[in-house]
C-alpha cells in the first residue's frame, strides 16, 4: 500500500477505475486479447465448474500480478518466463497441497482445475503485458478486473450451454416438463466443445455490433 | 542490463528457495494427505459395496466393522495374503499399489492384486478396485460383486481431471445406478466384463443387455476409458473366480 | 517400428491438440492471421514439443516417478516425488521457450515481431504442458515412442493452425458481417471444424 501513497493518487483514480472496468468489455480477456480459450471451453458445459474456474482464476491472478509486479525490478528479461511461471505454478500448487491436507472435499472438487489454472494463458499474459511494468496496486486490480472480464464469458457461455445442453442451470431443471412432451429435445450438441467456440464467436459478434472501435478491418 | 552471473545466482536461489517450500509442504502436508486418501477410499470402498450415510468421519469406524477380510491375489488366482481383525488399514491388501501392478500385467509381468470382502446384512460382497486411463488423466473405482463372483451389486468411480459436466459425470448416480444387478459372465460362463456403449442399451439384443450399460453422452472417451478399465482389471481376476466358483 | 508409427499418426489426426482436446487455442486463434507467421510459429510449437516430451519423459522415468530413484540407491525405492513433476515440466518447457524465443530473435527479427506476445506465450499454450502430461499419464513404454508422441502431437498443431490461416487468408475476400470479421469467425470456423474432425474419433489404431 506504501507504494500508492508515494503516487499520491486516490485508490479509486479514474485510472485505477479503468484497469477493473475496461476488461469487462472493450478489453476483455477472451473475446478481445483472447487469452485463455482452453479453460473456456474445457469448464463450460455446466455453470457450475464455470462459476468455481472463474473465481479460482481470480484468486490467482489478482495474487501473482502483484507479486511477479513486487519482484519485477529484479527479473532479469532473459529468464522471465521461468520466473513468472515458477511463481504462478508454485502458488497453485501449494494451495492445492494445502487444501488437499485440510479440506480434502473442497480439494477433490478443484484437482480438475489445478492444471488448467497454471496453464491459462490469461495469467501468465497478464504478468508479461502489465505486473512486469506496473506496481503492485494497479497490478491488483489489473489482475482483479480481468479475472471479472474472463468470469463473465466463462459464465454466459456456461449459462448457454447447460440451459439448451442439458435443460438445467446450477444442476436444477427448468425447462418445464411439458416441454419435452411436445417433443422438445435437449441439444446434445451443445455440451460438445465446439459448440463453445460457436457461443464465443457469437458473444463477439454481438459485442463488436455494439462497440464498433473494435471491428477488424480485414 | 543484467550480467550472466547475476543471473545465475537469481535462477539458482529461486530454484533452492521453490523447491525448499514445496517439499517442506510436501513433507509436512503427507500424513494428513494419507490419511485423507484411505478415508477417501473407504468411503468408495462402503459405496460401491450399498452402504449408505458413509462420510468422512465415520468411514473408518465402518470400514473396520463391515469389511471382513483383506485379500491379495495373485495373477493366477492364489490367495496370497488374507487379513482379518484391527487395523485393516495397514494390511498389505489396502496398500497394493494398483497403477504399479497393472503396469506390471502390461508387460506381461506377474502381478498382485487386492479384494476386499464385506458382510452386510449377512450376506458376502466382493470388492474389486479398478484403475484406468480417462480423458485427461486416471480414473478410478470400486466395483462390488455377489458371492456368485457374477452380478454386481454396485459402483463407485472417481477421476483426477475429467471435463466438467461430460467425463465428470460418471461418478454421478445417473452413470452409476445402471450398474447394479448387471452380470459380468453370460450364461455359459464365459467372462464377457461390462460393457459401456453408445447408441442406447435398450436397441441391444436381449442376451447382451445385462452385460451392457449407457456411455455419458459428450463424454465418449471418458466413458470408453471406464469400459477399458473394467475389462483389463476385472479379467486379471477370472483365475480366482473359477478356482472359487 | 509398427507402435511408433500408429502412435505418431494418432498424435496428428485421431488425437489432435487442437480439434480433438482444444488444447493450445489462444496463440492458434491469435496467430493465424497469415500462413508464414503460422508456419513460423507452427515449427517452433514441433520443436518445442518435440524436446520437451522427451526430455519429461527422462525427467519422469528417472526422478519423479514413485521409486524412480532406485538407479542410485536401492534404500530410494519408496521415495515419491511426483509432486514436483508440474513444476519441473513446467521449467523445461519454459527455458526451450526463452531459447527458441532468442533464436527466432536473432535469425528472423521480422517474424519474432509478427508474433509478438505470443511467442513467450508459447509456454503456457496448454498444447505443450498437455503433451508431457499425457505422456506422463499414458505411460509411453520408451523415450522413442515418447519422442514420435511429441513430434506427432506438434505436427498435428501446425497442419491446425497452417489449415485455418490458410482459410482465414481466403475468408478476406468473402463478405462477412462487420462485427464478426477476424476474430468472431475464426471462432466459428475453428468449431466447425472440430466438429469434422471428431470423425476421426471412430478411428481404431
Amino acid at each position: 500500500m506504501s507504494a500508492v501513497k508515494q503516487e499520491k493518487e486516490p485508490l479509486f483514480s479514474a485510472k485505477n477505475r479503468k484497469l477493473l472496468t475496461n476488461p469487462l468489455n472493450i478489453d476483455n480477456p477472451i473475446t478481445v486479447q483472447v487469452l485463455g480459450i482452453c479453460s473456456a471451453l474445457a469448464v463450460t458445459a455446466k455453470i457450475k465448474p464455470s462459476f468455481v474456474m472463474a473465481l479460482s482464476v481470480i484468486v490467482v491472478i489478482a495474487f501473482s500480478n502483484v507479486i511477479i509486479s513486487l519482484m519485477r525490478n529484479g527479473i532479469p528479461p532473459r529468464i522471465r518466463i521461468i520466473v513468472q511461471l515458477v511463481v504462478i505454478a508454485s502458488l497453485v500448487i501449494l494451495v492445492d497441497q494445502v487444501l488437499k491436507a485440510f479440506v480434502f472435499d473442497v480439494s477433490k472438487q478443484l484437482s480438475v482445475f489445478v492444471g488448467l489454472i497454471i496453464t491459462n494463458c490469461i495469467i501468465m499474459g497478464r504478468l508479461e503485458a502489465f505486473a512486469m511494468s506496473n506496481k503492485p496496486w494497479p497490478s491488483f486490480l489489473d489482475g482483479l478486473g480481468n479475472g471479472f472480464g474472463y468470469g463473465a464469458i466463462l459464465l454466459i457461455v456456461g449459462f448457454t450451454r447447460e440451459l439448451f445442453g442439458s435443460g438445467t442451470i446450477w444442476g436444477f431443471h427448468v425447462i418445464p416438463e411439458s416441454f419435452y412432451d411436445f417433443g422438445y429435445r435437449n441439444n446434445g450438441f451443445m455440451i460438445l466443445p465446439p459448440m463453445a467456440l460457436i457461443i464465443v464467436g457469437i458473444i463477439i459478434w454481438i459485442q463488436r455490433a455494439k462497440n464498433p472501435q473494435l471491428i477488424e478491418e480485414n | 542490463m543484467y550480467s550472466n552471473a547475476y543471473i545465475y545466482r537469481y535462477a539458482g536461489i529461486m530454484v533452492i528457495l521453490v523447491a525448499a517450500i514445496l517439499s517442506a509442504a510436501a513433507t509436512l502436508l503427507k500424513p494428513l494427505q494419507q490419511r485423507n486418501e484411505a478415508v477417501d477410499k473407504m468411503q468408495s470402498i462402503l459405496t460401491a459395496a450399498g452402504f449408505e450415510g458413509v462420510d468422512a468421519k465415520n468411514a473408518i469406524e465402518m470400514f473396520n466393522k463391515s469389511v471382513t477380510n483383506m485379500i491379495v491375489i495373485d495373477n493366477e488366482g492364489n490367495i496370497v495374503d488374507d487379513f482379518e481383525g484391527e487395523g485393516k488399514e495397514n494390511s498389505s491388501a489396502f496398500k497394493v499399489n494398483l497403477k504399479e501392478e497393472l503396469y506390471k500385467k502390461s508387460v506381461s509381468r506377474p502381478f498382485q492384486l487386492p479384494l476386499y470382502v464385506v458382510s452386510k446384512n449377512g450376506e458376502k460382497i466382493y470388492i474389486i478396485p479398478l484403475r484406468g486411463v480417462g480423458l485427461w488423466g486416471p480414473v478410478w473405482g470400486n466395483i462390488a460383486l455377489k458371492d456368485d463372483f457374477k452380478t454386481v451389486v454396485g459402483v463407485a468411480f472417481g477421476h483426477k481431471s475429467e471435463t466438467p459436466g461430460l467425463g465428470a459425470e460418471i461418478e454421478t448416480p445417473i452413470f452409476e445406478d445402471q450398474f447394479p444387478g448387471k452380470t459380468i459372465f453370460d450364461e455359459n460362463g464365459n467372462f464377457v466384463s461390462i460393457g459401456v456403449i453408445k447408441g442406447g442399451v435398450v436397441n441391444m439384443p436381449a442376451n447382451r443387455q445385462s452385460h451392457l450399460v449407457d456411455a455419458i453422452s459428450g463424454g465418449t472417451i471418458t466413458s470408453n476409458g471406464v469400459g477399458d478399465m473394467l475389462q483389463n482389471v476385472l479379467e486379471s481376476y477370472e483365475p480366482f473366480f473359477k478356482k472359487q466358483g | 517400428m509398427q507402435e511408433l508409427f500408429n502412435i505418431f499418426v494418432k498424435s496428428i489426426f485421431v488425437d489432435n491438440m487442437v480439434f480433438a482436446y482444444f488444447l493450445g487455442m489462444c496463440s492458434y486463434l491469435a496467430v493465424s492471421k497469415t500462413v508464414q507467421t503460422s508456419v513460423g510459429l507452427g515449427i517452433a510449437v514441433i520443436f518445442v514439443l518435440g524436446i520437451t516430451v522427451p526430455v519429461d519423459y527422462l525427467l519422469n522415468e528417472y526422478i519423479l516417478r514413485p521409486g524412480a530413484l532406485v538407479w542410485l540407491d536401492k534404500s530410494f525405492s519408496d521415495v515419491d516425488l511426483s509432486f514436483l513433476s508440474f513444476i519441473l515440466f513446467i521449467a523445461i518447457i519454459a527455458s526451450m521457450v526463452q531459447l527458441v524465443e532468442m533464436v527466432i530473435e536473432k535469425f528472423s527479427p521480422a517474424l519474432y515481431s509478427s508474433l509478438g506476445i505470443f511467442l513467450p506465450l508459447i509456454a503456457v499454450n496448454c498444447a505443450i504442458l498437455g503433451g508431457s502430461l499425457f505422456m506422463q499419464e499414458r505411460e509411453y513404454q520408451s523415450i522413442a515412442q515418447a519422442t514420435s508422441f511429441g513430434l506427432g502431437s506438434g505436427i498435428g498443431w501446425f497442419l491446425a493452425i497452417v489449415g485455418i490461416a490458410a482459410i482465414r487468408e481466403k475468408i478476406r475476400y468473402s463478405n462477412v458481417p462487420g462485427p464478426l470479421r477476424g476474430l468472431g469467425i475464426t471462432f466459428i470456423i475453428t468449431g466447425l471444424m472440430g466438429i469434422a474432425f471428431m470423425s476421426f474419433l471412430g478411428i481404431k489404431l
